[in-house]
Parts: structure tokens; C-alpha cells; sequence
């Protein structure tokens, strides 16, 4: 062996180096993607908005190779999705032809008896796309606390699985959605970002990823059916929206929305609350391992449910996730109303509970970093938490005027 | 803060530093932070800014003088809340003070010096042996750095008396981001505070400016409550521009009053524009602007929401909009009146403005009109199954306040077209008599000319007695002839009650006639006479209305068409409704000539740039906090004494993801000690 070279195993690639095939395929086909986009619709997009185009091809890209399950979830999302418009093109030319567009033309092609296409009314149109994603995120709650109440190790993998398909579908609806828009003509089409019905879909959708992805990192699922619950909770919300209050019916967008910083703004918003719903959630589980612990330690919960440092982990992690994105979507939030409403600080009801959201986990994570605290309080700290961004992400829009009242129910 | 426990010898604390460590001390700064949050509540909960007669009104005077007092009004630039964010500057500054050079020096520090003990006891640690004679020190250091040098770390070794050590390093820029991000948190307060309100507060205190709170027009505000254009850093401001206007000031609002801000240009509205969905919502605002400047040329722009203009430091955004005084072309059609000499219902003529009022005089006494709004479109979702239109414009609209002697107002919605409902047009004319209603619809009908005049002569003779006497008496003539028999008295009679049953009906419709006949009737034979009225009223209403067909010319001795037929029965509903309407007139919109009024905001911040820069740091710093962990590894190999085994130290430590660090330690090391160790 020479003197400055190690042993093949003892060597360590570089990232780039490690880097497969499918890699390199999965951004082309990104870079490819947006290309295509972009000479397509170059005269619609201004350069923010080109910039928010490739950046975010980029950041798929990073995500991608940064977390390797992703990268199927994105190649099969945008399969289900080209394949839901090519269904659509055509079957809106012959529609146009008789006379009818727009949302009514959408309706016929999803209901009407003779003209539905299959795919579209059962599976694929957003509205279905989202349906079935309510309900595999339901059933995989179900299969989580069978795996965990039964110890069924099929029951976790069915779970996990169904999981991926919720979140596939979720991203199906809001692209086949985003599409639909453009359907109704007359400049309506936007990002389906831009109401609470979207972004309650975007909130599951996050939430689930962030949560597969400790699931992963931490090889273990019996945080799942935890974590599941407030997603289900949020899709119960959504289904109420929609039968109750007819929330899926695309209108379009105020003055104020139609704006390229709202694409950004949103998104990231939605992970810092998908975070710390996620951390909230790890802190009830917390919470019943160390009672389980106390009262019953060779009890089902004491022994299945994770190590009390892992889910403490977990929980900092997640929450030093939130605050990260939290920050860069208030300060987007501010640059926005720099632009739209003259000031990039208005003291309006939601930016200020924004301001108390992140004034909260500021404290939080100081005391957990610095002070060292742990334990039940920071547990308990992280589920109160998840009530002080529920009234901002909610309670202000239905309780509080502001100029956001745009958002409300 | 463990970061700062440096062992010293114990020295008395000078008060300086008992400051600094109370001022630095994480428990003030979380204190701090839970504190702010809460006083960031109040703000919300209470709704800022309003008129102040709103707060009288729902907490009564005591405790609005106590709210106002404290500043609850407007919480984010009371004092109170000021001092904390200033404290929380303060502490933060403090912080960084403190913490920064020691953190630097512990970012440049290898740590060659760590003792084997020190290494032992960390939590990450493993102690291994080798033989001398088949490896030396710097051949197994030579190793560890070819292996540590491919994951990036930086190395360093020494050689010391009876040890060789490694020390690997990586992440120090987690340190950096500490800095960052609380000095982005210091920069963004200081931007803050740049663009706050607070040297308004100052020269307000000083008595060098006064709120005005009159309801006065600009020109009029006194010096006192003008602020130059170059007086003020920053501010925010608005403005209602009409088309055609031009401004060079702005009105920022205080409390429960208003300063006026002049600008150092002028800013003219040449048009606004509002483009619609097609389901009417708006899709965008937009003005044409013309800024007129002494010192430069003036230009047109245009600026939309989201797409404000900068100009000399001034922002320039698309805000609201409204009516900046439409011309109104009116005429007032007087109800419960006769015919005018000429054969004609009355007609007057008016010329109106919105925003504006006029009084007009009706036979029932004075009125004042408030014309408070205009839309030159109202779009509404289509009900009418047989046009393919999901939208339908219902056109022009005009909202106005009649208020009448007793200064009782009622609140009107005339629309200027008619209105295709149910297959027929209508002029819709709505009615409410307090805001939180729903509008109650006067449903006027069309004649064949799309005008009301067929309507209001109808009406105009069922309210002439005279008229309807005659027209009773040859009604009652007609049938008595058929029956070929008479009795003059009773004739007279059924005449009278013939004109008295219409008089009851066009002052109070069917309501009217039902009242009549519970105050005069036995009970047992209501039902009866009601019949028999309700035939009597209708034979008088048909005839009137056959009197008007004919007079406008209607060949009638075929009978009557279809479309007059219902015409017939659409009026006598809205005859039936009329003394419900609330105003003894229909005031109907002629014509108009649109205007409309920007609203504009302007501000002024130069303190923005400052705060971005602020946010860049902050979450550049963040980043770096959260996700570079500062990593150390360290071997250390102690020679053999005598002919004992060489010993070799591999240890770990993080600041950072323990769970993260503790996976790629064990690797390390066994990875490590396979390569070092292992011979063949
Ligand atoms: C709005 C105010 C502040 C914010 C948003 C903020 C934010 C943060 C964040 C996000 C962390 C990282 C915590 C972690 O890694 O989990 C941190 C760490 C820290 N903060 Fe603050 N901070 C603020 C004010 C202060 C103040 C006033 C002090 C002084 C007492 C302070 C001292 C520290 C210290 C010592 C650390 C640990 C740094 C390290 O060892 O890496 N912070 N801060």
C-alpha cells in the first residue's frame, strides 16, 4: 500500500461522486421540465417569476438528491399529472366546440354521465385526487396504531406506503388543480396556494413529508398514527370545507394575491406550520411515554413508543426546521406588503401573531439549546405552541379583522 | 450560557459587569420574548386605530379614558412596548457583546492541547492499543488524516513530549451564525426604529405638533398640524384622488385625528381603472398618474396593486378606490299624486353628484338625498336556465340615503336599466331602513316602450278621486244597464265603495283592505266581503288600467295582449308594495357621468433597507446555526513507556445533533481502528 493512498474501503466518495444514474436523470428531467415551461410561457412570467421557476426546479432537484424516496414521489406526481392534462386537452377542445367552457366544462367532464372520462371523474381530477388523498391518509392512521397496538411490523410497511400515495395524490390535486384554473379562462388561472381550501391540502401534504422523513431517519413508525391525527383533523377540516361551505370551486383571485411573491410566500410558510404541528404532536407522544414510563413500564406504550430522547430530538429538530422557514416566510411576508400594502410591517392582526408564533419558538429553542432544559415542559411547551399557530394560521382570520381578511372562512 | 463560564479567580464583580450579566443573561431575554409576545396580543385583540367614538361606545368613558391613557389604542408605538423592544435590543446587543470574542477564539482553536484525560471523559470516546514496533506515531497520524481528509474536516497535528495529536475540525461557521442572527435581530430593530413613529412622538411632545381632529378640508388644517416635505424621516400616509385631481400632500392618521404631510411633488390622476372578471369580481386597479415636479420633468406612470412607484424615496402604491364624484342625471317620480295639467305622471328633473346632497320637496314634506355610491357594473350570477351565461350585469347602480324632516334616513338602491327576472324587466328600486338588513325590492315593471311611464300614469289615475269616481260610475252604469234595472242610491253606493276600496288599497295595498274589514266586519262574514271586495277592487283596477291602454292609443276591443296582461298583473304587485317603500318618490337614475377616485398610499421608508439587511443576516445566520454543526474529532497516540503498548485516543464532540454525530462517531471509529489497527 502506498503511503497516500487508503485502502478501497476505508475510501469515502464525495457527494458528487455518489451521485447515481437516476440522479442525474431525475434532474434532467427537472431542468428539462422547466426549460420546456419556461419556453412556453416565457411571455406570461415576469423575471421574479422565472427565477421562482428555476429555483424551484433546483430545489426539487436538492431535495431529491438529499432525500433519495423523493424522488419516485416527484417523478410519479408529475406522470399522474401530465397524464390528467393530456385527458383534459382534448376533451375541453370538443366541450369548447359545443359551446361550453370554463367551470362548466370542468363540471361536465367530472360528473356528467356521458362525457365523464373515467380517469378524470374517479381518480384524477383534483377534486378526486384529493379525495383519495383524504382517505388514504385516513386509512394509514388506522394501519399506524394497528402496527403500533398490534405490533404488526405489514401493518407499518401498508402505513408508510399509504402515507406516500395520501401525499401523491395531495400533489396531484393541487397540480391538476393549478391547471383547472387556466381552464376557466379570462385570466383567472393561479397558483393553487391562495385559499384556505389549498393550502389545508398543502399542509397535509407537508406535514406527511417532513413526518416520513423522521420516520426514516430514525427507523421508526410508532410516532405515525400520532402524527397522522392532526393531519386527519386537517383533512376533516377540508372535507367540512368542501361539502359545507362549497370550498373546492376555483374563484378568482383579488388584486392583492397576484403577486409571484404569494408563491413563495405560502409554500414556506406551510413548512414552518408542518413542522410545528409535527413537533407538537412528538410532544403528546412524549408525554404518554414518560406517564407510560411511570405508571406502567412494561406497558404496550412504554416499551413500542420511542425512547424519550429520541422524541425529544425529534421534536427540537422539527421545531428548529419550523422556525427556520417561519422566519424566511415572515420576512417574505414582509417584502410582500412592502410591495402591496406600502409598509413591510403594518402591525395587521396576522403579522403580528406571526410575530408571536416566532417570538414563542425563539424562547423555546433558547431554552432547549441553551439552557438545556428537557422533558415534559419543552413537550409540553411544543403542544401549547401548537395552539398559538393555529390562531394564527386560523383563529386570526375568523376572529380578528386585518388586511388579510381576504383569507377568511 | 455555558459558553462564557471562563475559570477565573474569584473577583469581586465591578457593578459594570453584574449590569452586562443582567442584562445578558437568558433568563431576561427569554422573559423578554414571552413578554413581548404577550403585549403583541393586546394589540390584536383590541382593534387599533379606530375612531375613538367606536372605543366610547363599547367600553363606556371610564375605561376608554383608561385604555387611551396607557396607549392601548395603539399599542405598537405606545411607550411601554417601545421600552421592551428597546430592552430586548439591549439584551441581545449585550449578548453579542459577551459572547462573540470568546466564540471566535473557540472557532479558530484546534484544541491541540486536550489532555488524554480530558479526551477519556468525553462522551464520545474509545481508547484502543497497537504494538510499537509495527507502527510509529506519525505513520498512524499520516492514516487518520488521509481518512478524516475526505470528509472535509480541517487537520491539525503536533507533536508533544510523549504523545503525537490529531485534531480534525469542521462546522465553525455555526459560530458565525450565532452572530449573524442576533445581530440580523439588532439591525432589524434599528431599521425599526428608523421607520417608527417616534420622532412624530418627540416633536409631539414637545408641543411642536398638534393632531388635528376637525372635519376640516385640507387647505384649512393650520400650520400646527402640517408637517414640510423634508420634516419627516418617514411616514405613511393615503390619499383619495378623483380623477382629474391632483394632491401634494397626504393625510397620515393619529389616533383618533390627522396631520397632513406635504410632499415635495405633486401627484395628478389622470384616469383609474378597474378591470373586472367576468364574474365582476375586480381583477385589478390601476392609475394612470402624472407626478408633477418643480425640479424635474413631469411623466406619466401607471401603478397597480402590487406594482407600486418609487419616486425620490417615495412609494407610491395602488390602495383602495371609490367614486370621486359622478355626475348624476335624475328625475324624481313623485307616488301617491295625480296626473300633471299636461296628462303626464309628474316628472322633476335633478342633476346630482355623488358624495354630494340635495333637498327636494314632496307633497309629503322635505327630503334630503345622500347619494353615497355608484357602480357602473353589478354582476351577479345567472338563474335564468335559458341563457348559456354563467354572469349577468345588472348595470348601473346608484346607493343613496333619503333622510326625510324628522332626520329618520332610509338607504336606496336604484339600478339605472331594467332587469330581466322571471322572463319579464323590471326596474329594481331596494329599500332598507337600517344597515344590518337585507335590501327589500320594489319591482317596477317595463311597458312596451322599456320606460316606466306606463306604470307611474297608472298610478298617477288610480290616485285621482275624481278620475276614479267617473270611471266608477260608468263601471257600476255598465253592469246595472246589463241587468236592465236600477236602483240610483245603491248605485251611488257601490260607486263610492268602489273608489274608497282603491283609495285603501294605493295607501296601504291588500294590508290596508284586510285591516278594514277586521275593524268593520263581524267576524262570521270576513270572508265573505273579502271576496266581494277583492272583486270590486279588481273590476277597478281593470277598468283604470283599460282607461290607460286606450289613452296611450291600444286598440282594446279585441281584447287586451298577453304582454299587457302581465304587465297589468306585475303593477298591481308593486302598487300593492308601495306604502312600504319608505320614501313617497322613485328617484330614477337617467344617466350619469362616471368618475372615480384612487386611493393612493404613500410612504416614505428609509429604514427598509436597513431591515432587509437585518432579515438577510438573520436568516443566513439561522441557517448556519441550525445546520453546520461544529464538529471535533481528535486522535491522540501516546507512546508506549518502557515496553508497554502504544495507546491511541479517538474521541468526538459536537455542539450540535448528538443523534446525527453519534452515527458517523461510531463509524469513525470503526473505520479507524480497522485501518490503524489492523495489519494484514
Ligand atoms: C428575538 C430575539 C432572539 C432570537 C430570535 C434568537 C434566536 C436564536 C436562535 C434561533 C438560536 C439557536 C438555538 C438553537 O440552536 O436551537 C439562538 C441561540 C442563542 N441565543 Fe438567541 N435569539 C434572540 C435573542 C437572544 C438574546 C437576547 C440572547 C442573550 C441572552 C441570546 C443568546 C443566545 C445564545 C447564547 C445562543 C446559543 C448560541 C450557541 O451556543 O450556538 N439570544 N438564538
Amino acid at each position: 500500500m502506498s503511503e497516500n493512498v487508503l485502502p478501497k474501503q476505508f475510501q469515502t466518495q464525495g457527494w458528487v461522486k455518489k451521485l447515481t444514474l437516476f440522479d442525474w436523470l431525475f434532474a434532467i428531467a427537472l431542468l428539462a421540465g422547466s426549460g420546456y415551461a419556461y419556453s412556453e410561457y416565457a411571455s406570461y412570467m415576469d423575471e421574479y417569476e422565472v427565477g421562482i421557476l428555476f429555483g424551484s426546479a433546483l430545489s426539487l432537484i436538492g431535495l431529491g438528491w438529499g432525500w433519495k424516496p423523493s424522488r419516485l414521489l416527484f417523478v410519479v406526481v408529475s406522470a399522474l399529472s401530465l397524464f390528467a392534462i393530456s385527458i383534459y386537452n382534448p376533451a375541453m377542445q370538443a366541450l369548447a366546440e359545443m359551446g361550453v367552457t370554463g367551470q362548466a366544462a370542468i363540471d361536465i367532464l367530472n360528473n356528467d354521465k356521458e362525457q365523464s372520462k373515467f380517469f378524470l371523474k374517479f381518480l384524477i381530477s383534483s377534486q378526486s385526487a384529493t379525495m383519495w388523498m383524504s382517505a388514504l391518509f385516513f386509512m394509514a392512521t388506522v394501519a399506524y396504531f394497528i402496527e403500533l397496538l398490534g405490533r404488526s411490523e405489514f401493518a407499518g410497511k401498508v402505513a408508510t406506503a399509504l402515507v406516500w400515495s395520501a401525499i401523491t395524490m395531495g400533489l396531484v390535486g393541487l397540480l391538476v388543480r393549478w391547471y383547472e384554473s387556466y381552464l376557466l379562462g379570462d385570466g383567472i388561472g393561479y397558483i393553487p396556494v391562495s385559499n384556505l381550501y389549498e393550502v389545508f391540502i398543502l399542509f397535509a401534504v407537508i406535514t406527511a413529508m417532513i413526518y416520513l422523513y423522521y420516520e426514516m431517519r430514525y427507523e421508526t413508525r410508532a410516532m405515525g398514527g400520532f402524527v397522522l391525527l392532526i393531519i386527519s383533523a386537517a383533512v376533516i377540516f377540508l372535507l367540512w370545507y368542501h361539502f359545507e361551505k362549497g370550498a373546492s370551486e376555483i374563484k378568482p383571485l383579488v388584486p392583492a394575491l397576484q403577486s409571484y411573491w404569494m408563491k413563495i410566500h405560502v409554500p414556506t410558510n406551510f413548512v414552518g406550520y408542518g413542522a410545528f404541528a409535527l413537533a407538537a404532536m412528538v410532544g403528546i407522544v412524549f408525554l404518554i411515554k414518560e406517564r407510560a414510563l411511570r405508571h406502567n413500564p412494561s406497558g404496550l406504550m412504554a416499551t413500542r413508543l420511542p425512547a424519550t430522547d429520541i422524541l425529544d430530538d425529534v421534536m427540537y429538530k422539527s421545531i428548529a426546521l419550523g422556525f427556520a422557514f417561519f422566519t424566511v416566510a415572515t420576512v417574505l411576508g414582509a417584502m410582500w406588503a412592502a410591495e402591496a400594502w406600502g409598509g413591510y410591517w403594518s402591525w395587521d392582526p396576522k403579522e403580528t401573531w406571526a410575530l408571536i408564533v416566532w417570538l414563542n419558538y425563539a424562547a423555546w429553542l433558547h431554552m432547549h439549546f441553551t439552557k438545556g432544559w428537557r422533558g415534559a415542559p419543552m413537550a409540553w411547551w411544543a403542544v401549547i405552541g401548537l395552539f398559538i399557530t393555529t390562531f394564527a394560521f386560523l383563529g386570526v382570520n375568523m376572529f380578528l379583522s386585518g388586511l388579510h381578511s381576504y383569507g377568511g372562512l | 450560557m455555558n459558553i462564557t463560564q471562563s475559570p477565573k479567580t474569584y473577583k469581586k464583580p465591578s457593578n459594570k459587569s453584574i449590569l452586562l450579566e443582567f442584562l445578558g443573561s437568558m433568563n431576561l431575554a427569554i422573559s423578554i420574548l414571552v413578554v413581548l409576545a404577550i403585549a403583541s396580543i393586546i394589540g390584536t385583540v383590541l382593534q387599533q386605530n379606530q375612531p375613538y367614538n367606536d372605543y366610547i361606545i363599547k367600553f363606556g368613558p371610564f375605561w376608554h379614558e383608561f385604555f387611551s391613557g396607557i396607549g392601548l389604542y395603539d399599542a405598537y408605538s405606545a411607550v411601554w412596548f417601545l421600552i421592551l423592544l428597546g430592552f430586548l435590543v439591549l439584551s441581545t446587543s449585550v449578548c453579542i457583546y459577551r459572547n462573540t470574542p470568546v466564540m471566535l477564539r473557540e472557532m479558530r482553536q484546534f484544541r491541540l492541547h486536550a489532555k488524554a484525560k480530558s479526551l477519556k471523559s468525553m462522551k464520545h470516546a474509545a481508547v484502543w492499543q497497537a504494538e510499537p514496533e509495527q507502527v510509529t506515531a506519525a505513520h498512524l497520524i499520516q492514516k487518520a488524516k488521509l481518512y478524516l481528509g475526505q470528509f472535509g474536516f480541517q487537520l491539525r497535528d503536533e507533536v508533544f513530549d510523549n504523545h503525537h495529536t490529531l485534531v480534525a475540525k469542521k462546522g465553525s461557521f455555526n459560530r458565525i451564525g450565532y452572530i449573524l442572527t442576533h445581530v440580523g435581530i439588532v439591525v432589524i430593530c434599528i431599521g425599526g426604529l428608523i421607520d417608527g413613529n417616534l420622532g412624530l412622538k418627540i416633536k409631539e411632545w414637545a408641543g411642536e405638533i398638534k393632531i388635528e381632529t376637525r372635519d376640516i378640508t385640507a387647505k384649512e388644517v393650520p400650520a400646527i398640524s402640517r408637517l414640510k416635505a423634508d420634516e419627516s424621516l418617514s411616514f405613511r400616509g393615503s390619499i383619495t384622488l378623483p380623477e382629474g385631481s391632483s394632491s401634494n400632500f397626504v393625510f397620515l392618521n393619529v389616533r383618533d385625528g390627522y396631520l397632513v404631510q406635504e410632499l415635495p411633488f405633486s401627484i395628478e390622476l389622470k384616469e383609474f381603472r378597474v378591470e373586472h372578471y367576468e364574474s365582476g369580481q375586480p381583477k385589478s386597479f390601476e392609475s394612470d398618474l402624472i407626478i408633477h415636479d418643480n425640479e424635474r420633468e413631469k411623466f406619466e406612470t401607471t401603478i397597480s396593486v402590487n406594482h407600486p412607484l418609487i419616486y425620490r424615496g417615495y412609494a407610491i402604491y395602488q390602495a383602495s378606490f371609490g367614486d370621486g364624484g359622478t355626475q348624476l342625471e335624475l328625475a324624481v317620480r313623485p307616488f301617491f299624486t295625480k296626473l300633471s295639467d299636461s296628462n303626464q305622471p309628474p316628472r322633476i328633473e335633478l342633476q346630482g353628484e355623488v358624495n354630494k346632497k340635495l333637498t327636494i320637496n314632496t307633497l309629503q314634506g322635505k327630503y334630503i338625498l345622500e347619494f353615497e355610491d355608484f357602480k357602473q357594473f353589478n354582476i351577479f350570477p345567472n338563474e335564468d336556465k335559458n341563457i348559456n351565461k354563467q354572469f349577468i350585469n345588472y348595470g348601473a347602480m346608484l346607493t343613496f340615503k333619503a333622510r326625510d324632516e324628522s332626520g329618520q334616513a332610509r338607504e336606496f338602491i336604484n339600478y339605472m336599466s331594467p332587469v330581466k327576472l322571471e322572463g319579464r324587466y323590471f326596474y329594481l328600486t331596494g329599500m332598507r331602513a337600517t344597515v344590518g338588513e337585507d335590501f327589500k325590492y320594489l319591482h317596477i315593471p317595463v311597458d312596451s316602450n322599456a320606460s316606466v311611464e306606463r306604470f307611474f300614469k297608472f298610478h298617477a289615475m288610480l290616485n285621482d278621486d275624481a278620475r276614479l269616481l267617473q270611471m266608477a260610475q260608468a263601471t257600476v252604469n255598465s253592469a246595472v244597464r246589463a241587468m236592465d234595472r236600477g236602483n240610483e242610491q245603491m248605485q251611488q253606493q257601490v260607486a263610492q265603495a268602489m273608489v274608497r276600496l282603491t283609495g285603501l288599497f294605493r295607501s296601504g295595498g291588500y294590508v290596508a283592505i284586510d285591516k278594514d274589514i277586521k275593524e268593520k266586519v263581524p267576524q262570521e262574514k270576513q270572508e265573505e266581503i273579502a271576496k266581494a271586495y277583492m272583486g270590486v277592487l279588481q273590476t277597478a283596477l281593470e277598468n283604470m288600467y283599460l282607461l290607460v291602454l286606450r289613452e296611450e292609443g291600444i286598440d282594446i276591443s279585441k281584447g287586451i295582449s298577453e304582454a299587457d296582461n302581465v304587465f297589468f298583473e306585475d303593477a298591481v304587485s308593486a302598487l300593492a308594495g308601495l306604502g312600504f317603500y319608505g320614501a313617497p318618490f322613485y328617484l330614477q337614475l337617467v344617466d350619469f357621468k362616471h368618475r372615480e377616485a384612487s386611493g393612493l398610499q404613500i410612504a416614505r421608508s428609509p429604514g427598509k433597507n436597513t431591515v432587509y439587511l437585518g432579515c438577510l443576516l438573520l436568516i443566513i445566520g439561522i441557517f448556519m446555526m441550525f445546520y453546520i454543526a461544529q464538529q471535533r474529532f481528535w486522535l491522540m497516540v501516546v507512546q508506549a513507556e518502557g515496553d508497554g503498548k502504544m495507546e491511541l485516543i479517538f474521541a468526538g464532540s459536537t455542539n450540535r445533533n448528538e443523534f446525527g454525530f453519534n452515527k458517523r462517531y461510531r463509524k469513525f471509529s470503526e473505520q479507524l481502528k480497522a485501518l490503524l489497527l489492523d495489519n494484514k
